[in-house]
């Protein structure tokens, strides 16, 4: 899973977006467009906060000494 | 030998032992080990007793308060105490005043711990300064722990309730016996090669559930704090209970009392989060209203300027004054109103020239026949003829159909 769309991720471009629309000094094409973004980022964030599940794995050593991981019940 | 001009009192004797004592360092902090004999609790509380061996034997005391705190030993018990020792003027004897008593074995295991804790302390490893903050929402999490004890399911079972989107890797170590140090080392450093070389870890969970001092030892080698500080993921410690501390927590990022603690602490809760998402997402509302309710006022500052400057203004200025000018005398009046008029002309021209972008960025358009006249009226268009319609920002070619003149 690409760290990309973590929840991380999508928190801190919304707090960077509220950032941006408090700074004031926009063109209200731009306001706009950030306040969409926002609301978008806001609704992305809870979805993910409602509906995730606990993803366990466990390391696992190859006979290389490389390591795998295995999903296992939460 | 001394003179009979010094001649001291039996107090002043004992007094000056007693304070040869007082200046001994080693005397005044000191761990014993022998076998108790003739323990006896006297009414007041205080605990009187002898420490023994082979060859020797040492008055103890434990005063009540401290015997409150502690187990109290039996006859024929191996202990390991420590305290001061001092003299007892009225009985003439020294004693040893006991401030802790352990059993001999568990006793042994606490001294090696506060020898091992004080050395690595020395060394730096304990130091606040080189601890790491965790990050508060985490990706992903390690687990460090035994796959088969409760402790991992009291771990599971919190983050799902709290956190769940966050991932979990788990590297299952013993947790008690011989085996567990190297297994806990072994453990913590697969987790850090699994974040350095394939997904990051933003910390580990090290846990073990409750025990006694001999099963948490494993937390007490100094294999695993060593690991413990080498590690690049930060560390979380969750063992034991709440009063239990080992040197593996002293070494930790952050110390959990128990596991399910150490959950909690690697993890933010996520109705919390919800919660400011959902203020996050009002606080772009009422900016936005803001801004929008700026905006149109900007507009309307806007429009009340160009109406200032607006060449309809000026026209209406300018009749006026043509006016005034028509009631003084006729030939003054007459050149003055032709320059007057040569003025509403180029006025009307600029406004013109101004307009029309205006009016054609309300909707309106201008039409225009094949020779560049401006269509004005259906006399001068037949169904089929070429015309060229001009909006605001362009123009598109059209072919007259039906005409209707309103006729």
């Amino acid at each position: 899973m690409s760290d990309e769309k973590s929840f991380e991720y999508l928190y801190r471009e919304l707090e960077d977006t509220i950032r941006k629309l408090e700074s004031g000094d926009l063109p209200l094409a731009e306001s706009l467009a950030l306040f969409e973004q926002g609301t978008k980022l806001a609704e992305q964030c809870n979805a993910l906060l409602d509906n995730a599940e606990l993803r366990v794995r466990q390391l696992t050593a190859r006979p290389d000494g490389g390591l795998d991981v295995q999903p296992i019940e939460g | 030998m001394s003179s009979p001009q010094n001649v001291y009192t039996v107090s002043q004797i004992t007094a000056y032992v007693k304070s040869l004592f007082a200046e001994d360092l080693l005397l005044g902090d000191v761990w014993l080990s022998g076998e108790v004999s003739g323990f006896t609790q006297a009414s007041s509380g205080h605990c009187y007793f002898t420490l023994k061996d082979a060859n020797a034997v040492l008055r103890a005391v434990i005063w009540r308060t401290q015997a409150n705190r502690m187990a109290l030993p039996r006859n024929g018990d191996q202990v390991i105490a420590h305290g001061s020792i001092s003299v007892y003027e009225a009985g003439g004897q020294y004693q040893l005043y006991v401030d802790r008593l352990e059993a001999a074995g568990v006793g042994r295991l606490w001294l090696e711990f506060e020898r091992l804790k004080a050395r690595l302390e020395a060394e730096g490893l304990f130091d606040p300064a080189r601890k790491r903050i965790i990050p508060p929402r985490p990706v992903r999490l390690g687990v460090a722990t035994s796959a088969t004890a409760a402790a991992l399911h009291d771990i599971l079972r919190t983050l799902a309730a709290r956190f769940p989107l966050v991932e979990v890797i788990l590297a299952a170590t013993p947790v008690q016996g011989a085996d567990a140090p190297p297994g806990i080392v072994a453990a913590i450093q697969a987790l850090n090669r699994w974040s350095a070389g394939r997904e990051p870890l933003d910390a580990l969970i090290l846990a073990r559930g409750g025990g006694s001092i001999e099963e948490l030892w494993a937390f007490n080698d100094e294999r695993v704090a060593r690991a413990i500080v080498a590690s690049a993921v930060p560390v979380i410690t969750g063992v034991g209970h709440e009063t239990d501390f080992t040197i593996a927590d002293f070494a930790a990022d952050l110390r959990a009392p128990t596991p399910t603690g150490a959950a909690t602490l690697a993890t933010p809760d996520r109705r919390e989060l919800s919660a400011t998402v959902r203020a996050l997402a009002a606080s772009a509302q009422a900016l936005m209203t803001a801004r929008l309710a700026a905006s149109r006022s900007d507009v309307d500052v806007l429009a009340y300027r160009l109406g200032r400057q607006a060449p309809t203004l000026r026209i209406a200025r300018d009749r006026q004054r043509v006016d005034d000018l028509g009631r003084r005398g006729a030939l003054a009046t007459a050149v003055r109103l032709r320059s007057a008029r040569e003025r509403l002309e180029s006025h009307r021209l600029r406004l013109a020239a101004l307009d029309p972008t205006a009016v054609l960025s309300r909707g309106y358009a201008i039409v225009t026949m094949p020779d560049g006249a401006v269509v004005s009226s259906t006399a001068q268009v037949s169904p089929g003829d070429a015309l060229t319609v001009r909006v605001a920002d362009g123009t598109f070619g059209a072919v007259a159909q039906t005409i209707d003149d309103g006729r």
